[in-house]
């Protein structure tokens, strides 16, 4: 029995602190929102006795199912152009030569080192009513007014996509670069053409990539507020600000407390079916 | 034999700087098992991707059936290739891997059914149609890949080491077995490998490569029994090899000197002055206490070493280079320490010419090492 503690002491010590870690600063902050979320709102915007499940029953309300149908319906949206997009960025990568791959890669992550708000408020300027394109358009005369771009729906979704682009490409960068060349060569020497080939072996093979880029993309699209309210003029709710705004001005704390978890919930359950198919890959 | 069903003219192959292939000429007869025998890296799976279409040429020109194939994509060959590890789809069961080129040729769905049930059969993979290639070893896989080449009756099937990831046992039984399939079907096989045994065994003639360049071909026979150059005689089988110098060319044959003896041998085609290599196999290499008419070679037995079947007897000749012999454990073996003339019968040796070049080289070492030796 002794010996056996022996043996495992030396991984306490090494996954001691980083459990420390997540208990601080992970696990207690979701018990002090699941506590919340049980609780009512008081008069002044904090939260008092008794515990209850009011905040739950309120979220089956038809404004709350709108704006939820709403949100995932973007972040379906942003998730299908951005694998769209991604996918043929992520195949010239692994195709290119193995020398350039590191940096095509690096520039692909390069504007993470600019604050994402920053960036945002860059195509803000981009996209105003006297802004770049704008004014660029005009001065050659291709437009006579303004065209509306900020404010729109399409600003957002085009934000979105921007934002998680590379939350896409890198998993299926990472499926794309794995994909055994002579399997491509095997087809081709059984006669298919290139869209064959693409059809019917790299695109099935690299089915783990996409699945794995659309869940990194779907999961942190539901929760992203600031781009819908920098693009978006606030003007449509989303999951995001809905709950932003129960915590900062409706000061409904229990409320926007049940709807994190909602998120997280759907979160879980995306992670769940994720590993599920990444484990069936395995046996494959 | 009829016109060549490949034909390679000058095919020279070069990756950056490096020539790989070494304008290279090849002619495949209709229906014959060829393989391309050579050492590592001497240029047998780039040979045979340039054949498949997945390397260009960088000079020369392929024929197939006559047509020069310089602008055909793979899909666009008559050839199939079994890769050495396999290559299957790794999504798609035995079946639909098989199924892959009719599929793309879009053959009827029940005739592909019935062609893959076939092809199945002919493989004797019965049973296990509904198997992914995870779930199947080593030797079933290979037999999917043979298969999924065969279903589109190519006119020329290539193998690139199809049989090295298998244990000894199954090597064997696949060996006889691709042949039996090949004679079968009367499909053309080029098959690489760098196991001499295999190529042996199995080939209707081989090609042996060394260093990118095609140094023989011919029926295994030949290759084995009059190589034609140094490095075929070394490198299938064990070869005695011997250094010699002709010092006069009569009638009665061409007289050689070694630094430890010389010999009188019939051939043709040398000149005086010339410097040769003698290559005798072991199995043909004989000692006797005995002048022998011709040969003057002498030496001292050295050792036996019982190896089953055979005794392999080393003898070291006065210069201290030591040749092989083996004979059948019934002959009578002379002691350790005898005094031995060796000698081959006439046929059983080869006397091959030594690169000119190869001379020049020696010559030139020669003098830089003395113009060295003098400097120091
Ligand atoms: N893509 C490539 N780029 C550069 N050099 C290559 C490439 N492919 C092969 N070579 C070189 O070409 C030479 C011949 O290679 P090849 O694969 O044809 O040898 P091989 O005879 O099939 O050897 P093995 O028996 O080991 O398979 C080798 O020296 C190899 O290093
Ligand atoms: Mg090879």
């Amino acid at each position: 029995m002794k010996h056996k503690w022996n043996n495992r002491l030396p991984m306490f010590v090494m996954i001691g602190p980083a459990f420390l870690w997540m208990a601080i600063f992970v696990l207690a902050p979701l018990c002090y929102v699941v506590g919340i979320s049980f609780l009512s709102k008081d008069s002044s915007g904090g939260v008092m006795f008794p515990l209850t499940l009011a905040s739950y029953f309120s979220l089956w309300n038809e404004s709350f199912l709108t704006i939820f149908s709403r949100s995932l319906l973007l972040s379906l949206q942003t998730t299908i152009i951005c694998l769209a997009v991604g996918y043929p960025f992520a195949y010239v990568i692994a195709n290119a030569p193995k020398k350039h791959r590191g940096l095509l890669l690096l520039l692909i992550m390069l504007p993470f080192w600019i604050n994402s708000v920053i960036r945002i408020y860059g195509w803000n300027t981009l996209l105003r009513q006297e802004g770049v394109i704008n004014s660029v358009l005009m001065s050659i005369g291709i437009i006579s007014s303004p065209l509306e771009m900020l404010y729109t729906d399409g600003a957002v979704l085009l934000g979105m996509v921007y934002e998680l682009l590379p939350f896409t490409i890198l998993p299926l960068y990472a499926s794309i670069e794995k994909l055994d060349r002579s399997l491509l060569e095997a087809a081709s020497d059984l006669g298919a053409t290139k869209p064959h080939i693409f059809t019917r072996v790299i695109f099935p093979l690299t089915m783990p990539g996409i699945f794995a880029g659309s869940i990194q993309t779907f999961i942190p699209s539901l929760g992203l507020f600031y781009i819908s309210e920098m693009m978006g003029g606030g003007s449509t709710m989303y999951i995001g600000n809905l709950i932003k705004n129960q915590f900062l001005s409706a000061r409904n704390w229990p409320l926007g407390a049940a709807l994190s978890l909602l998120l997280i919930l759907i979160t879980l359950v995306l992670m769940k079916l994720y590993t599920k198919v990444g484990s069936l890959e395995d046996m494959a | 034999m009829g016109e060549p069903i490949i034909r390679l003219v000058n095919v020279v192959k070069c990756y950056h700087e490096n020539q790989v292939v070494k304008k290279l000429n090849l002619d495949i007869q209709q229906g014959e098992f060829l393989t391309l025998l050579g050492p590592s890296g001497c240029g047998k799976t780039t040979t045979l991707r340039m054949i498949a279409g997945f390397e260009s040429v960088t000079e020369g020109q392929i024929y197939l059936e006559g047509n020069n194939v310089a602008d055909l994509k793979p899909n666009q060959r008559d050839v199939n290739t079994v890769f050495q590890n396999y290559a299957l789809f790794p999504h798609m069961t035995v079946e639909d891997n098989i199924a892959f080129g009719l599929v793309e040729k879009r053959v009827k769905k029940s005739e592909i059914k019935q062609r893959v049930a076939e092809m199945i059969k002919m493989v004797q993979l019965e049973g296990m149609e509904k198997r992914m290639p995870a779930q199947m070893s080593g030797g079933q896989k290979q037999r999917v890949a043979i298969a999924r080449a065969l279903i589109n009756n190519p006119r020329v099937l290539l193998l690139d080491e199809p049989l090295g990831a298998l244990d000894l046992k199954l090597r064997k039984q696949m060996q006889s077995e691709l042949k039996h399939l090949q004679k079968r079907l009367g499909i053309t096989f080029v098959f690489v490998t760098h196991d001499q045994e295999e190529a042996l065994t199995m080939s209707d003639r081989i090609a042996v490569m060394n260093g990118g360049v095609l140094e023989q071909i011919g029926t295994p026979r030949e290759i084995y029994n009059r190589p034609e150059t140094k490095f075929v005689a070394d490198f299938i089988g064990e070869s005695n090899v011997l250094d010699a110098y002709v010092t006069e060319v009569s009638e009665g044959g061409i007289h050689v000197k070694m630094e430890f003896g010389d010999a009188v041998l019939k051939a043709g085609g040398f000149v005086e002055e010339e410097m040769v290599y003698l290559c005798v196999r072991p199995e043909n290499l004989k000692m006797t206490k005995e002048a022998v008419p011709n040969f003057n070679i002498y030496g001292t037995v050295k050792e036996h070493i019982f190896i089953g079947s055979v005794c392999k007897t080393v003898v070291e000749l006065a210069s201290g280079l030591e040749v092989k012999m083996t004979s059948p454990q019934t002959d009578e073996l002379y002691a350790v320490g005898t005094r031995v003339n060796i000698y081959w019968r006439e046929d059983q040796g080869v006397i091959l010419h030594t690169k000119e070049e190869q001379l020049y080289n020696l010559i030139e070492n020669t003098v830089q090492i003395e113009g060295g030796m003098h400097e120091a």
